[in-house]
């Protein structure tokens, strides 16, 4: 048997070409059928509840930086800093991505409002993610063209451990921030934003960078990690409970398939990280219904289930199962956990989703 | 002279909604704002394709269903990213309970 291709997940190399060519780039993907008058009244938009649990959010980050300021020096400090940091390098993952959406707010400056800081707190440019998130439900892990695929394989298991400290994000968003700002955009950036948003790109990330500079030059001035620890660094040693949630919406499940129920998972988590990733554990059912607000994605969740693979009833469950699939994909990266359809759900598209993975077994 | 086509009776689409109009190998959406005016335009969103009918109608906003792109329906204005391209619209009149549209 001729040698597979390794993956290639530049957005403009081999595996592009490919899925473009096979259909799979820009596919018509499956939905449940749900009926227009559902639908409707789920996709709904309210200010209410964003407003409420902003309002929530915000009392948190100012309380517990006051208090990190307030012990500033003793170790006291550490929880009010935990607290932040959480605040700061992970639950705003999700203010940016539902406010991305533009779902959160039925208002839209409460939307853009939101979504702008929420950028800069995980050192994301604006302007690129808006457009790198659109590809991700266009082709969603789709090899070559999916720009937010977070483990690829074969797994590089360091790296997926590494995330969890926010390091090497920390090490590709900044450099990324500061190339943008002197205004050079990647191959890849281009392949996903048109020309006329890249001018928005280099305004964005000068206006971050600045903020940066100044926030530096401040703790400079003061002597003290003490304005780092509140702007900047909470995107190192606050974004595990992100990477921790994040990483288990698509891995070790299939990729190049047209199906959400196939790629993407949908885990039953605690109260407190649901309020953090503002429900975003119903993943399959964001995915295939994105125009769903956040706080409707329980209802949505009820409607559907029926057509959708049993969901993890925890975190650690999740990766339990995640955790033997990543190992057999170091020595057979085709390896994946097929997921396993109600009897009575629509198969769709199966073709994509026949791997041979006997291999695997060896 | 572009003709009049019947696209659908108004109670076919409720207030503050839209439904997809087919014609001529060509699709069309067709809405109904809230004080009760009716507008069309091109069926598919402009940044990729995606049935704008499948989509949430606020006020004199359409939303794409896909990647939550806007348009103003009654101008056809893209709202900001990811659409950055204009919607066609078509006049549209009533008459005798059915909307008609002007296809060019």
């Amino acid at each position: 048997m001729a040698d597979k291709m390794k993956r290639d997940y530049s957005l403009v190399g081999e595996s592009t070409r490919i899925a473009i060519e096979t259909g799979l780039a820009s596919a018509e993907w499956y939905h449940t059928d749900v009926s227009r008058k559902a639908m409707k009244e789920l996709m709904q938009r309210s200010d209410g509840p964003a407003i409420r649990d902003t309002v929530i959010w915000i009392v948190a980050i100012l309380g517990s930086a006051g208090g990190g300021i307030w012990f500033w020096g003793t170790w006291w400090c550490v929880p009010f800093f935990f607290v932040y940091g959480v605040l700061y390098g992970s639950s705003s993952d999700s203010r940016w991505h539902e406010c991305g959406h533009g779902t959160a707010f039925r208002t839209r400056w409460m939307n853009d409002v939101v979504y702008q800081i929420a950028s800069f707190m995980l050192m994301r440019n604006p302007v690129t993610w808006r457009w790198s998130h659109a590809r991700h439900h266009t082709d969603t892990i789709i090899v070559g063209r999916d720009a937010e695929i977070a483990v690829m394989r074969p797994p590089d298991l360091l790296r997926a451990a590494l995330a969890f400290t926010g390091i090497l994000d920390f090490r590709y968003s900044l450099p990324t921030l500061v190339r943008n700002a002197f205004g050079k955009i990647s191959p890849d950036e281009r392949s996903f934003i048109p020309e006329m948003e890249l001018p928005k790109v280099v305004t964005a990330a000068r206006w971050h960078v600045a903020i940066y500079v100044a926030t530096i030059a401040l703790a400079l001035y003061m002597w003290s990690f003490l304005p780092l620890m509140l702007i900047g660094l909470p995107r190192l040693y606050g974004s595990w409970h992100m990477v921790m949630t994040g990483l288990l919406q698509h891995i070790g499940l299939a990729d190049n398939v047209v199906d959400h129920r196939l790629n993407t998972r949908t885990v039953y988590m605690n109260p407190i990280s649901r309020f953090i990733y503002w429900n975003m554990n119903y993943h399959v059912e964001h995915h295939m219904f994105p125009m769903v607000p956040y706080h409707a994605l329980p209802r949505l969740h009820e409607l559907i289930k029926h057509d959708l693979p049993v969901p993890n009833p925890s975190i650690c469950h999740a990766y339990r199962e995640v955790w033997p699939v990543l190992l057999k994909q170091l020595r057979y990266e085709d390896y994946f956990l097929k997921r396993e359809l109600p009897p009575t759900a629509r198969p769709y598209r199966g073709e994509f989703h026949e791997v041979n993975m006997s291999a695997a077994a060896e | 002279m572009a003709d009049w086509v019947e696209a659908c009776a108004v109670d076919d689409v409720e207030e503050e909604d839209v439904i997809r109009f087919d014609h001529g190998g060509r699709t069309f959406a067709v809405y109904r704002s809230p004080d009760d005016e009716f507008f069309a335009t091109d069926g598919f969103c402009t940044h990729e394709k995606a049935h704008l009918a499948d989509g949430l109608v606020m006020d004199d906003i359409i939303e794409c269903p896909k990647h939550n792109g806007r348009f103003n329906y009654k101008t056809g204005q893209a709202k900001g990213a990811p659409v950055c391209v204009n919607l066609v619209t078509y006049p549209v009149k009533v008459a005798a309970g059915k909307v008609l549209i002007q296809i060019g």
